[in-house]
C-alpha cells in the first residue's frame, strides 16, 4: 500500500469513528459499531455489560501470557437539563468541558430524532459591565434548536444526550481536526495494531479493549481489567499537543510519535522496552514525565486485582476536549506500530519484563 | 436555495470578489447597465418605465461583505496570528473552524485545553490578540506559504436548516439583503432604480458611502440582517427584534435616524398587505443607511431588516418567514411607490 493509500485508510477510519457518538455512559450504539470493526480481525469479539468492547486475538503459545491493550471509546458531551417554553434547552456537561469553547458551537441533541442546535448566550452588548471579560458558566448557556417549546418537548426529554457536531477536516495533508479524537484516534490505533498483527504469529494472547466511561469514572476499564486479569497492559490515550499556551513539559509535538510516559503510574520494565523497540524499529517517540496520576486508564489499570504492569502510549492531540481536536496522522501510525512491536514479543520476554 | 448559495460564499470586508462574481452572474440579464466601481460595489441600474422627464432615483442597497479575519503574522512553530475584520465577539472564537484564502484551507482557532488551565484562566476570556489559528503547518515558513500575510480568513460553517422555520449559516448579515435585491431586480418600476451591492459595510459603511455619492439618489432603502436577542435572560425591551415576528423596521440606530415618513409609509404598506412587521426596539447596531442618508444634500432613507440571532458569528439564525416578510414588504413598498406617483414626489420635496 502506498503512503497516500495508508493515509486515506487511517483518515477514513478516524472520520467514521469521530462521527460516531458515544457520550460517556451512553456508549451502547457506538460499542456495537466498534465491535463490528473488530470482527474483521477476530472471531472472539464481545460487548460486556458496561459496553466495553473486547476482542481476543489468540496467541500461538498454549501457556501464553495475556497482554491487554485498551483505548477508551467514550467522549465528553452533555445531557439535557431543562427545556423552556420558548424552546431553549439547558445543558449539563459529561466530562470536563471548557465553557469558553461553547459559544456558537453546534451540537446534536439525541432526542426521538437527532436535532441540530447551536449554543448561545446573552449577546455581548447586553452583558452587565462587571460580567464583561468573564467566562460564562455552562449553566448560563442554552441550546437553540429553532423549534418552539411545545414541539420541542415532544422530541426532546430531560436526560437526552447532546454531542458536539463537528465534521473531520484534513489540514495541510498531514493532520486532521474533529471531535472526539480523544480517544477515537486511539481506537483507530487498536484497529491499526490488529491490521499489523493480522498475519503475525504472536505467542501471547492479545486482548483489545475499547472501554467506556473513561471521561467520568473509568468504570469501563476498571471492570474490564478485573474481568480479563491480564499479565500486562498497554493503555493508549491522547496527550496534549504543543501549542503556544503550553510549556514543553506538559505537551508533545505532533508528528514526532507517541508520548511514552514515565513515572510511578507506569511499569519501568515495560516503559524501557517501549523505548528500546522504538529505537530498534526506528519509530519516533517522545518522553513525558508524570509525577503521579496520568489522568488516564493506566491509573485504574495498574491497581486492578493484584496489580497489572502497565505502560501508557499517548497520541498528541491539540485542543483536547474541544470540537476541533487536532491530530497528526503519522502519530496514529507510529503509536500503532510501537504497540504492535510490543505485542509481538515472546511470552518469556513479557514475563521477564513484567 | 439562494440564501444557501450566498452564505456558502466567502466575502470578508475588502475581499468580496467571490460574492460579487456570483451576484453579477445572477443579475446580468436583469438590468440596463451594471457598474463595478473602484472600491468594488456593484451598481445595477434599471431604467424607469415612465417617459416623464422628472424621474426620481430610488437606491436599494445591501452589503456583500461579512465579518471575518485577516492574517497578521506567523509564529516560529507555524501558527497563524490574525486580526478581526469587523465586529466579532472574542468569546465565540476558541475552538471554531475557519477557512483560509481562496482554497479555503481548513484551520481551527486554538484554545488551551481545560486540563491545563488554572482557576484564573478558566474564568477569563482570551482576547483576539492572544488567539491563533492552526492550519496544520509545522514551521513558520510553511505557515507563511499556506496563509501569507494579508490572507483573508472566513468562518467555516455550513448552511443548515434548524427546526421548522429556521436557518443557520454564517454571513446572513447581509446575504439576506443581497438575496432580496436579486429578487427585486426581476421587477420593473416607473422610477429609476439603482440596486447597489456594497462592500466594506462591516468596517465602517465604506462601500455605501461612495456608491451613494455616485448614484445621488432621492430615496434609499437598505436591506439588512439585524440583531435579535430574544433569548433567555434578556428583558423583552432589550431583545431588539423577535425571531418570527416579521420584517424589522428601524426607527433609529447608532448610525441613522430613518426617515419618519418612510417608516410610516413602510408600516402602512405592511399593514395593507398583511405582512408581519416589527419595530427594532433597541438603538444598537448600524448599517449602510447611516452613510447613504447623509450623502450630498441628504437622502430620504429607511431600513428593512431580517432579524438574525447570533449575528456576526458562524452560526447566525434567521426565520424563513421573516425573510419572506422582508422580501414581500420590499416589493410591496416599491409597487406602492409606483402606484402612488405623488408619494415619492412629496417625500423628496424640500419644505
Amino acid at each position: 500500500m502506498g503512503r497516500e493509500d495508508l493515509y486515506m485508510n487511517i483518515i477514513e477510519k478516524l472520520k467514521y469513528l469521530s462521527e460516531t457518538v458515544a457520550v460517556a455512559g451512553f456508549e451502547k450504539d457506538a460499542a456495537e459499531k466498534v465491535a463490528d470493526l473488530f470482527k474483521g480481525y477476530s472471531a472472539h469479539v464481545e460487548v460486556d455489560r458496561f459496553f466495553n468492547v473486547r476482542c481476543l486475538k489468540k496467541g500461538t503459545d498454549e501457556k501464553a501470557k495475556k497482554l491487554m491493550i485498551t483505548a477508551h471509546l467514550d467522549e465528553i458531551g452533555f445531557l439535557v437539563r431543562s427545556i423552556d417554553d420558548k424552546g431553549f434547552i439547558g445543558i449539563v456537561n459529561v466530562g470536563g468541558i471548557d465553557s469558553k469553547i461553547l459559544l456558537a458551537q453546534e451540537v446534536v441533541i439525541h432526542g426521538k430524532q437527532n436535532i441540530t442546535g447551536i449554543i448561545g448566550a446573552t449577546p455581548p452588548h447586553l452583558l452587565k459591565a462587571e460580567d464583561a471579560g468573564k467566562a460564562l458558566k455552562i449553566s448560563d448557556l442554552y441550546v437553540d434548536t429553532g423549534y418552539g417549546g411545545e414541539e420541542l418537548k415532544k422530541l426532546v426529554s430531560v436526560g437526552d444526550t447532546v454531542s458536539f457536531k463537528s465534521k473531520v477536516s484534513v489540514m495541510n495533508d498531514s493532520k486532521a481536526s474533529g471531535k472526539a479524537f480523544d480517544n477515537r484516534a486511539s481506537v483507530v490505533c487498536l484497529l491499526e495494531i490488529l491490521e499489523i498483527l493480522k498475519d503475525f504469529n504472536h505467542e501471547n494472547d492479545i486482548i483489545f479493549v475499547a472501554s467506556t466511561q473513561e471521561e467520568t469514572s473509568m468504570v469501563g476499564v476498571k471492570t474490564a481489567s478485573y474481568a480479563l486479569l491480564p499479565d500486562a497492559a498497554i493503555v493508549i490515550d491522547t496527550c496534549h499537543g504543543d501549542i503556544p499556551d503550553l510549556s514543553k513539559d506538559c505537551s508533545s509535538t505532533p508528528g514526532k510519535g507517541p508520548e511514552i510516559s514515565i513515572g510511578p503510574n507506569l511499569h519501568p520494565g515495560m516503559v524501557n522496552k517501549m523505548f528500546e523497540l522504538g529505537k530498534e524499529y526506528s519509530i519516533p517517540c517522545q518522553k513525558m514525565v508524570e509525577a503521579g496520576d496520568t489522568g488516564t486508564e493506566a491509573w485504574a489499570t495498574q491497581v486492578s486485582r493484584t496489580g497489572i504492569p502497565t505502560a501508557l502510549l499517548s497520541v498528541p492531540v491539540r485542543y483536547m476536549h474541544t470540537a476541533v481536536e487536532t491530530v497528526s496522522i503519522e502519530d496514529i501510525k507510529y503509536t500503532a506500530r510501537l504497540a504492535a512491536e510490543f505485542a509481538k514479543i515472546s511470552s518469556i520476554q513479557l514475563e521477564k519484563l513484567a | 436555495m439562494l440564501i444557501k448559495e450566498l452564505t456558502d460564499l466567502n466575502g470578508v470586508s475588502g475581499n468580496e470578489k467571490e460574492v460579487r462574481d456570483f451576484i453579477l452572474n445572477k443579475i446580468n440579464n436583469l438590468c440596463d447597465s451594471i457598474k463595478v466601481d473602484s472600491i468594488g460595489n456593484i451598481i445595477a441600474y434599471k431604467s424607469g418605465k415612465s417617459s416623464k422627464q422628472e424621474k426620481l432615483k430610488v437606491m436599494l442597497s445591501a452589503h456583500m461583505d461579512e465579518v471575518g479575519f485577516i492574517v497578521s503574522g506567523h509564529t516560529e512553530k507555524g501558527f497563524v496570528k490574525f486580526k478581526a475584520v469587523g465586529g466579532i465577539d472574542d468569546r465565540i472564537l476558541p475552538g471554531k473552524r475557519v477557512a483560509a484564502g481562496k482554497k479555503r484551507l481548513a484551520g481551527v482557532i486554538g484554545s488551551k485545553p481545560i486540563h491545563q488551565q488554572d482557576k484564573d484562566e478558566r474564568n477569563k476570556i482570551t482576547k483576539i490578540k492572544n488567539l491563533y489559528i492552526d492550519i496544520g503547518a509545522d514551521s513558520k515558513e510553511e505557515a507563511e506559504k499556506l496563509a501569507p500575510l494579508g490572507e483573508f480568513i472566513s468562518f467555516d460553517s455550513e448552511f443548515t436548516e434548524l427546526g421548522r422555520d429556521c436557518i443557520k449559516a454564517k454571513a446572513l448579515d447581509d446575504r439576506v439583503g443581497c438575496a432580496v435585491l436579486i429578487e427585486v431586480l426581476k421587477h420593473s418600476f416607473d422610477f429609476d432604480m439603482y440596486v447597489c451591492f456594497t462592500v466594506q459595510e462591516e468596517v465602517g459603511l465604506r462601500g455605501a458611502q461612495v456608491a451613494a455619492y455616485r448614484v445621488m439618489p432621492d430615496v434609499a432603502l437598505v436591506l439588512e440582517g439585524t440583531t435579535c436577542a430574544d433569548v433567555p435572560e434578556v428583558e423583552p425591551y432589550e431583545c431588539s427584534t423577535i425571531l418570527g415576528n416579521g420584517a424589522a423596521l428601524t426607527i433609529v440606530d447608532r448610525t441613522c435616524y430613518c426617515d419618519k415618513e418612510m417608516v410610516s409609509f413602510l408600516s402602512g404598506v405592511a399593514k395593507k398587505n398583511n405582512i408581519r412587521f416589527q419595530y427594532k426596539q433597541t438603538t444598537t447596531g448600524g448599517n449602510d443607511a447611516g452613510q447613504i442618508q447623509r450623502t450630498g444634500t441628504g437622502v430620504k432613507t429607511a431600513s428593512i431588516s431580517v432579524p438574525c440571532r447570533y449575528i456576526h458569528s458562524p452560526v447566525s439564525v434567521m426565520s424563513r418567514s421573516d425573510f419572506e416578510s422582508v422580501e414581500r414588504l420590499t416589493l410591496a413598498a416599491l409597487n406602492e411607490m409606483n402606484r402612488d406617483r405623488e408619494f415619492l414626489k412629496n417625500l423628496t420635496k424640500v419644505n
